[in-house]
């Protein structure tokens, strides 16, 4: 059994393990400790693909394996990794396990919880993993349904309104995905000869210019939808509003990377020509999310809308570096998108450990939270200082190095739209800094406020690990970078042969 | 000879012995053991159906008025399977009371538009289509109007009847008009001598049109929601899925077969029938209450999805229709499965009915909800790999810019499978439908829908071998 394979089968195996309790109590305990085997597969993965790196292997990608599904079609199983998907698998099995636990007092039919949670997970490890298009688009669509009972049924204020709305919009995206894949398929075989999804092979040839004109902006909106690229974004702040705790940390934190990264796998790699010419008006576009979304945040009372307009303004820079095109903004953007994952699933846990215990998201009626519940309060300054972007936590590694590949362009169009982007950062520090002062400190605004008691055991276990995954990227991002820049290589060259610049 | 004759027409002549034999009991059964009937018809139909999957030669008979291929065997086998759901759905509402008069005359009603519609699909000749067209409709109107003190149903047999009589002219008319310029109905004959004149391609639309009533295309599916909603649950689930089935198949087997030198005519008709199809099934089936009527308005715009395998003119397009229409069957029949199941236990027929459905019938809400997400087509059950082959057949022709229509309208679909899917799983209700018991064969009917909607999909050897059969396209 690969290992690889393995990280798609622990999830459902746990999911068939609940299938078979009754007991709400041991449902927590089984997901956690599936979730937990997924975390230390994906840390046997990581040592793995680092050693055999070290020992000189330089294939593109490592562990391939290939089965044959629908032979007709040239429709195959594949799977395979290198740095980058290395480097997602670990950020979603952190982020899984830290949502289990974020989860573990959901009383609401538990079970159904705990599986569509894990369903959705299973679909993410199943998309970074995949390197044919079918099976990729396949997985892609499995995380992306469940999302809609997780929000119709345990999710709070205009819920059902807004699990409709994101599914929608989502499964729009997936339709152009569709037919852009569909063309990528039908033309990866220019001069003849098979038909084929597979990315590794398709990436050897060109596909014919016009093809490109027409799939590129297809493949490259219907990933960005979930990238929440301007102006498709609106699912977003309703989605993450409404959502639960924990599906709001995995849908900010993994599944709305799944859009960054097929936008580079996919769109920017199988089609670098057409990426080339169009890439001015999605990076309009991308400055505008950017932007736009940082503003959003700043005039927000809720505690879930600042959060999730600040995910459009993070995710917005990943597919802005993705465009820039060369090695340093898009080692960024994988870093980007890592930190902002882990960062912003903090956000959500704390939010909803926060709401769970004041019942309010709104700012304006909390405040001097930090005298009642240290713990919390601290680390809520931890994620809002890593989001801003203060040396020593991730953002800082990740923005800086996107802002630094960005100014390698010296034409005028590059610099403006950078120094647009760049402007978000301090837009950042207005909204979180804000923040923090009404809701941590100052006087306590309720009574009630003074008995709220500070983080349990399980909800310690959640932010924890997460801060110290933000806390290491940001000290040592050496070993991380060079993990993703290597792997970077390939797909940088392709796009340079189409973009001398 | 005649043992071949049995050997290649096994599916019809069985059928006819069964039909005798269900005749034969309904005489000398214990009156007061009729209901046994039921059981009985279902296992003898069991057993053809399993009998039909034995290996045949290719062959014809009358000659060549009736064809054998691996490919119409294959899609008469889809159909049985099918029947046998609808038939094991149908025993729990059979053995109510104000049926008890009539058992036997469901079987046989049923059973001979089966045959009909075997004969309509081993045709090799359009008058040996028109006698299978016509056995397969004339006793549907009469079940259509099997509840005959409910005045919809009766309602919808004479609407039935009528726009069948109406689409069976003008397909007559369109066959006597191609005889007329061709001199002959035989496929191979028309095929080879069709010679795309104005009265000859006037023919074709006509014949064209004739069937788009049967498989209800838009613009001439105005009968099917009335139709759908009057008639009882089971045999709308018949009408929806095996009587469409039917029709598609000898459609695309005719188009692909006897025109392909009209192609790009019926190329540019079925683009924009399938848009039609497509986008007001969709928008007509957001507005209904009625699950009957909804489930209608959705087979409506399934037949759009499915012409999209039908435009290509390609082997792959005929594979992906033929395995669409498989899994369809196994979705469309597991849906309407839990409505019958409800609607028998408590005559609840409303989309509102299923509020909180799922506090007490887990089972057959988790059922509902696979069968509706196969029908939108969501992986990772078998709906998904059946659009996303007839997209891809229509792509292999270049029609992208249908293949993202096709996918839009998947998505408004999927907006009216969410409201069933929101009402039992997230809406409250004061008074839910109480927990209820199904029987064995509605069960074992679930079962099978399950398991197909599930096996068909990630089994890829099912879909291999279909697009491995000659289809002498």
């Amino acid at each position: 059994m690969n290992i690889l394979s393995l990280l798609v089968l622990i999830p459902l195996l746990t999911i068939a393990g609940i299938l078979f309790l009754k007991d709400t109590q041991k449902t927590r305990l089984v997901s956690a400790i599936g979730m937990g085997i997924q975390l230390i597969v994906a840390a046997v993965l990581v040592f793995m693909y680092l050693s055999e790196r070290k020992a000189g292997n330089t294939d593109e990608m490592l562990f391939v394996r290939s089965y044959e599904w629908f032979k007709s079609l040239n429709i195959y199983y594949t799977v395979g990794v290198d740095g980058i998907s290395v480097a997602m698998i670990a950020l979603t099995s952190i982020v899984v396990i830290a949502g289990i636990f974020a989860s573990w007092q959901v009383e609401n039919l538990t079970r159904e919880f705990f599986i569509s949670l894990i369903l959705l997970s299973s679909g993410v490890f199943g998309f970074f993993i995949s390197l044919d298009l079918f099976t990729m688009f396949l997985f892609y669509e499995v995380a992306v349904i469940p999302m809609y009972l997780l929000i119709g049924i345990w999710g709070s204020g205009p819920k059902e309104y807004s699990a409709m709305k994101l599914t929608l919009m989502l499964m729009g995206g997936s339709a152009l995905l569709l037919v852009g894949i569909l063309g990528i398929y039908f033309n990866s075989a220019p001069g003849g000869g098979e038909l084929s999804f597979n990315i590794l092979e398709i990436s050897k040839i060109q596909i014919p210019i016009e093809a490109q004109r027409f799939f590129f902006p297809l493949t490259f909106v219907g990933f960005g939808v979930l990238g929440a690229l301007f102006p498709f974004h609106t699912w977003s702040p309703d989605g993450h509003a409404s959502a639960p705790t924990a599906v709001s940390m995995l849908h900010a934190g993994v599944l709305m990377k799944l859009g960054g990264y097929g936008a580079f796998r996919v769109a920017m790699f199988l089609m670098p020509e057409a990426a080339d010419e169009m890439a001015w008006i999605f990076i309009i576009l991308t400055s505008v999310s950017v932007v736009y979304g940082a503003f959003g945040a700043i005039v927000q009372k809720d505690l879930k809308y600042i959060n999730a307009y600040s995910s459009v303004s993070h995710c917005g820079l990943v597919l802005f570096a993705i465009l820039m095109m060369n090695k340093t903004a898009m080692t960024g953007a994988i870093l980007q998108m890592i930190s902002h994952g882990l960062m912003t699933a903090l956000f959500f846990a704390l939010i909803g450990m926060i709401y769970g215990r004041t019942h309010t998201r709104l700012i304006h009626e909390m405040g001097g939270l930090m005298k009642v519940i240290p713990f919390l309060g601290v680390v809520y300054v931890i994620a809002g200082l890593a989001s801003l972007g203060l040396p020593g936590l991730s953002g800082f590694v990740a923005e800086m190095t996107i802002f630094f590949g960005a100014f390698e362009h010296t034409d005028p169009f590059h610099r403006i739209a950078t120094l647009v982007a760049v402007s978000s950062i301090v837009i950042t520090a207005v909204y979180i800094l804000r923040v923090v002062g009404t809701l941590l400190l100052g006087p306590i605004k309720n009574d009630h406020f003074n008995h709220l008691e500070d983080a349990t055991w399980f909800e310690r276990i959640s932010t924890i690990t997460l801060v110290v995954a933000v806390a290491a990227i940001g000290v040592a991002p050496y070993w991380l970078s060079t993990m993703i820049g290597d792997s970077m290589l390939p797909i940088v060259n392709k796009l340079l042969t189409a973009n001398p610049f | 000879m005649s043992l071949q004759i049995f050997s290649l027409m096994r599916h019809e002549l069985l059928l006819i012995a069964v039909l005798l034999l269900i005749l034969v009991a309904e005489i000398f059964w214990d009156p007061a053991r009729k209901k046994n009937i039921r059981i009985f018809a279902v296992i003898l139909f069991g057993i053809i159906t399993l009998l039909g999957f034995l290996p045949v030669p290719e062959g014809s008979l009358f000659g060549e008025m009736y064809i054998v291929t691996p490919v119409r065997l294959m899609m008469k086998n889809i159909l049985n399977i099918g029947v046998l759901i609808v038939l094991l759905q149908s025993i729990t509402w059979l053995g109510k009371e104000k049926n008890s008069d009539k058992i036997s005359e469901y079987f046989i009603l049923l059973l001979s538009t089966l045959t009909g519609m075997s004969y309509m699909i081993s045709s090799g000749h359009f008058l040996m289509l028109y006698l299978g067209l016509e056995l397969a409709t004339i006793p549907l109107a009469a079940l259509a109007a099997f509840d005959r003190y409910s005045n919809n149903s009766a309602e919808a047999g004479i609407k039935l009847i009528l726009s069948s009589a109406l689409s069976s002219g003008i397909l007559l008319y369109g066959l006597s008009m191609i005889y007329g310029t061709v001199g002959n109905l035989y496929f191979t004959e028309v095929a080879g001598l069709f010679t795309g004149s104005n009265l000859a391609l006037l023919g074709f639309i006509f014949f064209f049109t004739g069937m788009a009533f049967k498989i209800s295309i838009v613009p001439f599916h105005l009968w099917t929601a009335d139709v759908y909603e009057g008639a009882p649950v089971n045999v709308t689930s018949y009408l929806s899925v095996i009587s469409k089935g039917a029709a598609l198949f000898i459609f695309i087997i005719v188009l692909f077969s006897v025109f392909p030198a009209i192609s790009v005519v019926w190329q540019k008709m079925i683009y924009v029938l399938s848009i039609l199809t497509m986008t007001i099934g969709n928008l007509f089936a957001i507005r209904q209450q009625n699950l009957k009527r909804f489930l209608a308005f959705s087979s409506i715009s399934q037949a759009g999805y499915i012409l999209l395998g039908v435009i290509g003119g390609n082997e792959l397009g005929m594979a992906s229709v033929v395995y669409y229409l498989l899994v369809y069957i196994f979705s469309n029949l597991g849906a309407f499965g839990v409505a019958i199941a409800i609607s028998n236990a408590s005559g609840k027929e409303n989309i509102d009915d299923y509020n909180g459905l799922y506090k007490t019938n887990p089972g057959l809400s988790l059922i509902m909800m696979l069968a509706l997400f196969s029908l939108a087509g969501i992986p990772p059950v078998a709906g998904f790999f059946g659009k996303f082959f007839l997209f891809t057949a229509a792509a292999e022709q270049g029609f992208f810019i249908l293949v993202l229509i096709a996918i839009l309208n998947t998505i408004i679909s999927l907006y009216y499978y969410l409201l069933v899917i929101k009402a039992m799983f997230i809406n409250k209700s004061e008074n839910p439908i109480p927990p209820l018991k199904s029987d064995f064969p509605t069960r074992l009917a679930l079962t099978l829908c399950v398991g197909g909607i599930v096996i068909v999909g990630f089994a890829s050897i099912i879909f291999e071998y279909i697009r491995n059969m000659s289809f002498g396209v």
